[in-house]
This record gives structure tokens, C-alpha cells and sequence, in this order.
């Protein structure tokens, strides 16, 4: 077991209070990507509270890990991780989407401590995850980087372009996850465009990829464990998740891709997520 | 001059016969001696751009990403973001649209110390035609906030724009053509500041603000134009596109009430754009023509062709200028019957 199962009720518990969290600030903001914030939190928890080496009360500090949201449309529920896990006050929560904030649907790497790179337009963040894994290379550094790629996002060339020059220059400090909530705005995947077989196109692409329920904390954290010992290749953590996952009236339905949330439903969404 | 200078390794006999490019390619590599944290990228293009030549003296910090000019530009901003500073050569044409929103988003939103070398801008790379001429990048690439865009007028020019880039803490454009441009300069030995424009020829009939290539063109149209016709045309060397230095364009609408400007770029939202955003705003009134490519796509051919029968090489300049000295403008006491 990589996980103590100490360890593994205090992730479980963390992973709760994101969830009820994200579920807080969609509510309060008037609407956010809420559907694809819930189903990456469990991948986030194991890596902000377990596996990085990071320090909050350092975000530039030059040894630490990266983080890479691929998927920037899930800002909501990345800032709420970085204020959790001590990057800011959560009271900046409050203001999500408000003028002259610091958060808002994409997060802006200016002003979002924590926060490695602005994405929020598909295809971006893969390609900035290679130059920082080849950028430790140049400068000799151990730091490691992850990134989070979105299923839907994979629909774009560019992830596939960075894909092979992470494969091509043997990037064995990136390590990617995909979020295969099998949902995109217009659809489930395979209608709008077919991702299928996807773990055979990251492996063809060159790299290692193992397929975990990404939900399940500690085949994720085995697979975190098999990754960092891995030599010589990329590594694809392949998580099949449910968008929407933890609140049963959003699991598993487009419709709440993006949303907004009436008094009602957010305390049903938290019954939902439990204490 | 500064003391890293001396380190360099072209001599002025190499400015005079090498293109932009291949100085290009030399600089980057003199460069990357004074400091380790410059690598060089490219895109399939090592040898055309000549970041090769920094690739072959530093492989370890060189990097090909294939014919992927996206995530090119993706990983320079994951580069910067780590401390370095990436050097990305590409094609005009690419670096400015088959990127863009990559230059956009990743380098320029998040103001990273990238510097983007644009080679074979404009018609230069005439005989590939249309797919490889760039007459759209001054147009979009100004439009993008936090980057500074050079336009140099020849070799020397280059490698000056290259070394001060890397005074700028952020991105940088520096567009060039694909070699072969006559030389302007014929030392280092004169002030590069960017951002500063350069009086190359002192005049008072008109001024002829020119950038890039076009540089060499209007300075000698400036001294047919004296030889022939005495006519004083002043020359600016408009090095910068952004920041524009709006003071020279300002000066010279004041003193000859007569522009052109001059580029190797559509007319739409070029140099000579910009140059009439600064004339309108100035609230005055003169006599003002573009020159460059009409808004059309480009026939494949030599260089030096398509640049006279678009009129923007010497013949093109002087036979404008002329048109534009007989052309009237109207004073605001005129104005009376037309509102």
C-alpha cells in the first residue's frame, strides 16, 4: 500500500472539503466549470497533499514541483486546491469572477500564487508542462512536472504535437494525467469526436501509460509511485473519472459542464458530497 | 558599445556578405557564451533560419520540435517560465499565424522573455509564393500586448536588434527577410535604441518613413530624388515597430507636412497604419501615402521583381514621392464647402 490508511482518510476527507468547496464558490460566483472542476479533485488531492514537493509560503521557490492545469477550464477548482492547501487566503474565494479580483473562470498566473501558467484556451498547458520538464534538464534541476490534460482538450493537434516532443527528448520529470470524464460541452466524447482507443494513442505516441479509476486514491498514488520511478519515457496517468463526480444530480451529465447553482441546489449538492 | 562586444566573432566583412539571417544565426551563438541561459528552438527550420549555428555550438541547449510550430511556441513559454531564455526561429509566416494564438496566449499574456526571430518576412522568400510570403505579421504581432517588434534594416541591424533584445525583460519580435538585403549599415558604430527611430537622410520637402528592407530603398530614392529634382527628402529608419516613436513621426509631420512610409507588408495595419493612427491623432493636416502590398495575395517570383512591381523598392519610392509632392492638402479654412 502506498497509502497509510491513515493517510488515505485524510485525503479522502481533503478531497471532500474541495468538492464542497468548488460546490460554495460556483454557487456564491453565479456560475463556473463545475462538472470538469469535481471530477479532476481527487487527482489534485493526492498530488497537492501527498506527492509535490512544494512549499506555499515559497510559490517561486526554484526547486518545487510544477503543476500545469492543461484544462484551464477548470480554474475553480484549482483555485480552490491552491487556497486549501495555503497559497492564499480562501476569503479571495469570495470574490471569484468579480471585477478587479484575483480569481476568475481561467486563473491568471500574474496574480494567482500557486498558479504555474495561465491557461484556459485548449491545447496549451502540454506544451508549457514539456518546456519546463526540458527547462530542469538544461539547468540540472530535479524538480518534477505535472499536468492535467482534459479529455475534450485532446481533441487538439497541439496536444498531440507536445505529446511527441515530450516522447522525442525522453521526458521521464512529466508526468500527465488525462481526466477522462468522457464529457465535453456539446456531448459525451465519443459523439462530438472520437478519443477512442486512447490509452493505445498515448502509448503509441511513446508514452508509458497505465489506466487507473481516478477517483480511487490509491490506485492513483500507486500509479504516482510507478511514474517516479519510471525511466526514459513521459508517463500517461490515464484516470476515468465522472464529471460531476461526488453530486449525483451532476454525475455523468453535460448539462453541468458549466453552471450556476440556486441556494437549494448547493446545499443538495453538499448532502450529496456528505461531511 | 558595451565590453561583451569583443567576444563576437563576425567581422564587418562577414556584415557585408552574409544575410540577416546567417549574422542572425552567428550573434545567437556569440550570445549564448555570455549567457548560459539562452537556448535556441526551432521548427524543422535550423538550417533555413540559421538558429543551427547556435545549435551546433550549444546541442544541449538546442532544441528541434519538428514541423509543430504550436507547441513550439507552447514550450518556450514553459522554458522562460523556468528561468530561461528561449530563442524561437521560425518562418514569418508561421511564427505570426500558424502560432499566433500560442505567441498570444502563452508568451505574450504571461509576458515571458521569449525572443521570437522571424525570418523570411514579407515577399522575400519570392519564389515560394503566397503559402511563405508574411505580409500579415506586422498587423497581427502589433496588436499583441506586452511584445516589442523590430524590424531591422539589414544585417548589422540585426545583430543589434539581437544583442538589445535581450535588454527587455519580455517578448521580442525581431522580423528579418530571408537574406540577400543590401546593407544599409556599414558598422556598428551608430545608435541602436529600440524604440528610436533613425534619421538616415535629413530633408524638408517630405519624409520617407521606411522599415525592414525597404530602409535601403528609400535612402536611395532620397538621394535620386536630390540629384535629380533637388528635392530634401528626410529618411527615418522606423527600426521599431512597437513602441512606435511617435515623437520622429511627429517632427517630421510638423516640419514637411508630407509622409510616406514604406514596407514590405500589406498596406493594412502595417508601418504606414500606424504611422497615419499618429498623423490623425495629431490633429494636423498632410499629404500621406502608403506603399506596400495592395490587399491581394502575392505571386511567387524574385524578390526584387515583386518588390519593384508593388513599387516599394527605389523606382517605386521615387515615382510616389513625386506624386505626392503634387499632391494637394487642404488647410482647415478650406473645409467649409464640404461640411
Amino acid at each position: 500500500m502506498t497509502l497509510t490508511s491513515q493517510e488515505l482518510e485524510v485525503l479522502q476527507e481533503r478531497a471532500k472539503l474541495i468538492r464542497r468547496e468548488i460546490v460554495d464558490v460556483t454557487g456564491w460566483s453565479g456560475g463556473a466549470h463545475v462538472g470538469g472542476s469535481l471530477s479532476m479533485v481527487d487527482i489534485l488531492t493526492v498530488l497537492y497533499w501527498k506527492y509535490m514537493n512544494i512549499d506555499p509560503s515559497r510559490p517561486d521557490w526554484e526547486e518545487r514541483d510544477r503543476f500545469v492545469l492543461s484544462k484551464g477550464h477548470g480554474g475553480v477548482g484549482h483555485a480552490v486546491v491552491l487556497a486549501q492547501r495555503g497559497y492564499f487566503d480562501r476569503k479571495e474565494l469570495r470574490e471569484f469572477n468579480e471585477t478587479d479580483s484575483m480569481l476568475g473562470m481561467h486563473l491568471d498566473a500574474h496574480k494567482v500564487l500557486g498558479c504555474e501558467a495561465s491557461t484556459g484556451s485548449m491545447g496549451h498547458g502540454l506544451s508549457q508542462a514539456v518546456g519546463m520538464a526540458l527547462g530542469a534538464r538544461v539547468l540540472k534541476k530535479d524538480w518534477r512536472v505535472y499536468c492535467l490534460v482534459g479529455d475534450g482538450e485532446s481533441n487538439e493537434g497541439s496536444i498531440w504535437e507536445a505529446a511527441m516532443s515530450a516522447a522525442h527528448y525522453k521526458l521521464d520529470n512529466l508526468i500527465v494525467f488525462l481526466d477522462r470524464n468522457h464529457m465535453m460541452i456539446d456531448g459525451p466524447t465519443e459523439e462530438v469526436m472520437s478519443l477512442e482507443p486512447l490509452a493505445d494513442k498515448w502509448r503509441a505516441f511513446g508514452f508509458e501509460t497505465v489506466e487507473v479509476d481516478g477517483h480511487d486514491l490509491v490506485q492513483l498514488a500507486d500509479a504516482i509511485e510507478q511514474a517516479l520511478q519510471h525511466k526514459g519515457k513521459p508517463f500517461m496517468i490515464l484516470c476515468d473519472t465522472v464529471k460531476g463526480k461526488g453530486v449525483d444530480y451532476m454525475e455523468g451529465n453535460p448539462g453541468w459542464h458549466y453552471g450556476g447553482l440556486s441556494t437549494e441546489q448547493v446545499e443538495a449538492a453538499k448532502r450529496s458530497i456528505g461531511e | 558599445m558595451s565590453k561583451t562586444d569583443s567576444t563576437f566573432s563576425w567581422t564587418i566583412y562577414d556584415a557585408n556578405t552574409l544575410s540577416q539571417r546567417e549574422i542572425y544565426g552567428i550573434v545567437l551563438k556569440d550570445l549564448g557564451a555570455l549567457h548560459p541561459e539562452i537556448v535556441g528552438l526551432s521548427a524543422d527550420l535550423a538550417k533555413s533560419t540559421k538558429i543551427g549555428t547556435f545549435g551546433d555550438a550549444y546541442p544541449d541547449r538546442f532544441f528541434n520540435f519538428g514541423i509543430a510550430e504550436q507547441n513550439m511556441f507552447g514550450v518556450s513559454a514553459g522554458l522562460a517560465r523556468a528561468g530561461l531564455i528561449p530563442f524561437v526561429s521560425t518562418f514569418s509566416a508561421f511564427a505570426s499565424m500558424r502560432a499566433c494564438e500560442f505567441l498570444r496566449t502563452d508568451v505574450c499574456y504571461q509576458n515571458l522573455n521569449v525572443k521570437v526571430i522571424a525570418t523570411h518576412g514579407g515577399i522575400s522568400f519570392g519564389s515560394a509564393g503566397s503559402t511563405h510570403h508574411a505580409l500579415e505579421d506586422f498587423a497581427i504581432v502589433r496588436a499583441l500586448p506586452n511584445l516589442t517588434v523590430i524590424v531591422p534594416a539589414d544585417a548589422i541591424e540585426t545583430a543589434q536588434a539581437v544583442k538589445r533584445s535581450m535588454d527587455i525583460d519580455g517578448p521580442v519580435y525581431i522580423r528579418i527577410g530571408r537574406g540577400f538585403e543590401p546593407a544599409v549599415y556599414e558598422s556598428e558604430d551608430y545608435e541602436f535604441e529600440i524604440g528610436k527611430a533613425i534619421e538616415m537622410r535629413s530633408g524638408s520637402d517630405l519624409c520617407i518613413i521606411a522599415t525592414g528592407n525597404t530602409v535601403w530603398h528609400a535612402v536611395q530614392a532620397a538621394d535620386i530624388l536630390k540629384e535629380e529634382s533637388d528635392i530634401s527628402a528626410r529618411v527615418l529608419n522606423m527600426h521599431t515597430l512597437k513602441p512606435l516613436d511617435e515623437e520622429s513621426i511627429l517632427k517630421a509631420l510638423v516640419d514637411t507636412r508630407r509622409l510616406i512610409t514604406v514596407e514590405d507588408h500589406s498596406i493594412i495595419n502595417g508601418l504606414g497604419s500606424a504611422v497615419a493612427d499618429v498623423i490623425a491623432g495629431s490633429g494636423k493636416a498632410c499629404a500621406f501615402t502608403k506603399l506596400g502590398i495592395p490587399d491581394t495575395f502575392t505571386p511567387h517570383g524574385h524578390p526584387e521583381d515583386l518588390m519593384h512591381n508593388f513599387k516599394i523598392d527605389t523606382d517605386g519610392i521615387v515615382e510616389k514621392v513625386r506624386e505626392l509632392l503634387n499632391r494637394e492638402f487642404e488647410e482647415t479654412e478650406d473645409w467649409e464647402d464640404e461640411v
